[in-house]
């Protein structure tokens, strides 16, 4: 902590940066930025749906909306806040000074800004923004695209050469830099998922590169992968794509499970149940993410043995997830559990995600798919995983280890608020999408028949309350940082284990330069 | 704490409370229904079957939901420290852990039987009575009914409802976005068997009551099926993102007692042939102002106003196109103009309609231009483009 240690001042702190404190710092609020914007796309898109027909916004609109609300949340929101997390943690949990790779670090975080800069000024460029759905399935993506086409692909590279050098500092950091008795089977679950997380992501992101690189041939050099008439397939696309999208799913959820399974015993004053069986879970999941694809695809018309090999094996995925659910309940059980923020936001994920796991399954059923395919029911299954998931789990690692990070404890008052109306908003706004689905409403259109008007109104209504609680949580993490009561215990919570926890509060700058020795 | 624990309960139960009053719902027929909170079993007996395993598996899903969150709520309202309660240290059970992999294993065992008994007769496209060529377009759908003669039969079918219900002028109909100019028409209790595809983008023809959802791609045919066995008015929407007006080019099947559907089919056969008899035909001048006007005010007065004045269009009175070559003015209205609403109308009208309509732009409106298009001028066009 001595002063030439210390981080420089002003703003060039912040661009020159190879701390992982600092790092993580700035992809956390550079993720909250991209929430708020994705959620104001959100609002547009609940406003313009509140009532049937055209109020607010043009169609052609409406689409580069659901467009845009999906690209952000996935990719400006979610994952790069789960990899803020990973850098502020991932040391401070495993005993080491830095991440492996901090130059490397610097650059994966700054690649993020001008990204989503570039994708958001489309919205201002002429024949608007990308307005083909974040799964932007060819043709529509390629030869029926507007201009903005090529941003987004020039974005899509960018974002992946991000989470690749982000996944390869990751795994370089948990496989060198573990204190001494680390044993990867004494590694914190958050550390473990981690890990798993970062193969997915360098097994993916080339994927999905290719993919886009494939569009860009496609629309500018003549090629023909993704057009029947030059001999190329739009069933490929989908292919590729969801070969990078199903993974995807799980590079997003790993974490945040690993989250609720550092949480929960701290509440629960009990240590994880099932250690192992988690770990081996996590990783059956990973392996099942690659051969599960085209669950996504079944009204495409695959050939009945591929249906087949497909629905069987997204079934099994209800295995592994099971068990994870089953350990967290069972470290509840007998435990001696408080409530605090962090805790509710874990045992919303419980509950809410498993309803998203069992609409997972329904979905996994092809004949069944048949009605729901492309219908508000999958909306509604994926914003519970995606939301009362990710979302959820990441609210609660903030309220978990702000008090760590700053030094200064939240107003629990304030995060309860917080939760309750999430909660409420959060269910108001997807559980009747279950309805709208089951009844015969297609997703992404801007306008609906009469009957499913009450629920939509309903889930609009929702959208607004879960938006609005999300500025309860800003405030309370501002001010936090601003004026929250002063804490320097070392455990902020009295079960909590973990390297981490035995740093002093508020984490120096610079923390194990001396690694500590772990039993 | 106290209190919380209280709502909470409260609120974890509602999700449950919802489930179960969903399942009273009653089966509809025809469309959804206000309120409508449950898939339908349709008209179908392989939608029949896809709704008993959709009930069947919601079922299992409650009844393990009651399980888990039973005793999840169950503990958090016991094991509390509140309460006095003290943690105990078990952390492992192996024995345990392969309960809890096998058994859902075994659960999930029993559910994929009937759903792969119900996948394959998804499949099963053998022995159709009738093939219909469905074709998506950006944004309609054309329906061709494949005759063994090779008298086949084929038309648009277009959203009804108009702008002004959309943009909220005027009172929304019944049937609002739900509503075609000329829907499908099948017989009842006859295996249909459709052929699948797309003119551009992908589509997917979705009709929730006959259970089918397929794909259009553009390039491939997929198959699908269905056999009705009532006959009704069944609706449904494209359900793959397809560009703007994805939402607005809805489906409608008027399903038919076979002998209706035998006249009608034969009045559309009649229809077709009067229209190939009318290709050599040479018409005057006011024969096809008139001819032309009734299609004008069909297909192009929405966008180009009804004296020719434009709108979301460009005006036609006094426009160059209209006043200049045919060749020109026949290549924008076969062809369209891309990337603007003027779409390609060569497939959508006949010959004879096309001429007619290109004749009354050129003289109506003050255009007064004189010359005269003939259908078999449409089909020299055609086939020299």
């Amino acid at each position: 902590m001595s002063a030439h240690h210390g981080p420089s001042k002003g703003f060039m702190r912040w661009v020159l940066t190879t701390n992982h404190k600092d790092i993580g710092t700035m992809y956390l609020w550079f993720s909250f930025a991209m929430f708020i914007l994705g959620g104001a796309f959100a609002m547009i898109i609940r406003a313009e749906l509140f009532q049937p027909g055209l109020q607010i916004v043009e169609p052609d609109f409406f689409n580069q909306m659901t467009t845009m609300h999906g690209l952000v949340m996935v990719f400006g929101a979610i994952m790069p806040s789960f990899v803020g997390l990973a850098n502020w943690m991932i040391p401070m949990m495993i005993g080491a000074p830095d991440m492996a790779l901090p130059r490397m670090n610097n650059l994966s975080f700054w690649l993020l800004p001008p990204t989503f800069a570039l994708l958001a000024s489309t919205l201002f460029m002429d024949g608007g923004a990308p307005n083909f759905g974040w799964t932007f399935y060819a043709p529509l993506s390629t030869t029926y695209a507007p201009d903005t086409v090529t941003y987004f692909i020039f974005g899509v590279h960018l974002l992946g050469l991000s989470s690749i050098m982000g996944s390869i500092n990751i795994i370089a950091t948990v496989v060198n830099l573990r204190a001494p008795g680390m044993t990867y089977m004494k590694m914190p679950m958050f550390v473990w998922t981690w890990l798993i997380t970062a193969f997915l992501l360098i097994a993916v992101m080339p994927v999905l590169a290719g993919a886009v690189t494939m569009m860009l041939m496609d629309i500018h050099f003549g090629t023909s992968f993704f057009s029947a008439a030059g001999g190329g397939d739009p069933v490929l696309f989908q292919h590729v794509f969801w070969f990078f999208g199903h993974p995807e799913v799980y590079i997003i959820i790993l974490p945040a499970f690993g989250v609720v399974s550092q949480i929960i015993p701290t509440f629960a004053r009990k240590p994880l149940f099932g250690y192992d069986s988690m770990v081996y879970a996590t990783a059956s999941i990973a392996f099942l993410s690659f051969i599960v694809w085209a669950h996504h695809m079944y009204t495409v018309g695959m050939p009945i043995t591929g249906e087949l090999f497909f629905m069987y094996a997204t079934m099994l995925i209800a295995v592994p997830t099971g068990v994870k659910v089953f350990n967290w309940i069972t470290t509840m059980w007998k435990g001696s559990m408080t409530f605090e923020t962090p805790m509710l936001f874990c045992i919303g994920f419980v509950f809410l995600f498993t309803i998203g796991g069992f609409t997972g399954v329904m979905l996994s059923l092809a004949p069944v798919d048949f009605q729901y395919h492309d219908s508000y029911f999958v909306v509604a299954h994926f914003h519970y995983v995606m939301v009362a998931g990710a979302v959820f789990s990441m609210s609660a690692a903030v309220y978990y280890w702000l008090p760590k990070w700053t030094g200064k404890m939240y107003s629990e008052n304030m995060g309860k608020a917080h939760f309750w109306i999430s909660f409420f908003g959060f269910n108001l706004t997807f559980f009747p999408q279950h309805f709208l689905g089951l009844a015969g409403m297609p997703r992404r259109i801007p306008d609906y028949a009469l009957q499913f008007t009450d629920f939509n109104t309903m889930s609009s209504i929702g959208a607004f309350i879960y938006g609005a609680s999300q500025i309860l949580f800003l405030f309370n993490v501002v001010k936090t940082v601003v004026s929250g009561e002063p804490t320097s215990e070392e455990k902020t919570w009295d079960g909590a284990e973990g390297l981490e926890w035995t740093l002093p509060t508020p984490a120096p700058y610079h923390t194990f330069s001396t690694p500590p020795d772990v039993k | 704490m106290h209190l919380q624990a209280k709502r909470l309960s409260k609120l974890a139960l509602s999700p449950v409370l919802m489930l179960l009053s969903m399942l009273s719902t009653g089966a509809w027929a025809e469309e959804a229904q206000r309120w409508q909170m449950n898939l339908s079993p349709g008209v179908t007996e392989v939608g029949a079957k896809i709704y008993d395993l959709h009930m069947i598996v919601l079922w299992i899903c409650v009844v393990i939901g009651v399980v888990v969150f039973g005793v999840m709520f169950y503990s958090a309202f016991t094991h509390r420290k509140s309460k006095g309660a003290e943690a105990e240290d078990f952390h492992e059970s192996t024995a345990v852990e392969i309960a809890w992999t096998v058994v859902p294993f075994l659960i999930l065992l029993v559910i994929a039987f009937p759903a792969t008994t119900t996948l394959l007769e998804v499949y099963d496209f053998e022995d159709s009575e009738l093939d219909i060529v469905v074709t998506g377009y950006q944004w309609k759908w054309k329906y061709e009914y494949i005759d063994a003669d090779g008298e086949n039969v084929s038309f648009f079918s277009n959203l009804k409802t108009g702008k002004t219900e959309i943009y909220n002028e005027d009172e929304k109909g019944e049937h609002y976005l739900l509503e075609v100019d000329e829907p499908i028409v099948l017989p009842v209790n006859t295996k249909v068997r459709f052929l699948i595809t797309a003119n551009d983008v992908i589509h997917a023809w979705w009709v929730p009551a006959l259970a089918v959802k397929r794909d259009a791609i553009p390039g491939f045919i997929n198959e699908a099926w269905t056999n009705a066995t009532q006959t009704g008015v069944y609706r449904g929407q494209c359900a793959e993102l397809c560009g703007r007006d994805h939402g607005f080019m809805p489906i409608v099947v008027n399903v038919v007692e076979r002998a209706e559907f035998d006249q009608w089919l034969d009045e559309k056969k009649a229809q077709a042939a009067e229209i190939k008899s009318l290709m050599d035909k040479q018409f005057t001048l006011d024969e096809q102002m008139v001819a032309g006007k009734t299609v004008y005010n069909q297909y192009c007065v929405a966008c180009h106003g009804s004296n020719g004045e434009g709108g979301v269009g460009k005006a036609i009175a006094g426009s160059a196109l209209a006043t200049g070559e045919v060749a020109g003015h026949l290549a924008v209205s076969i062809n369209g103009v891309p990337g603007t609403a003027m779409q390609a109308f060569g497939a959508q009208l006949n010959d004879v309609d096309m001429a007619a309509v290109v004749t009354y732009q050129r003289n109506a409106f003050g255009n007064n231009m004189g010359d005269l298009v003939q259908p078999i001028d449409v089909y020299n066009f055609k086939q020299v483009q």
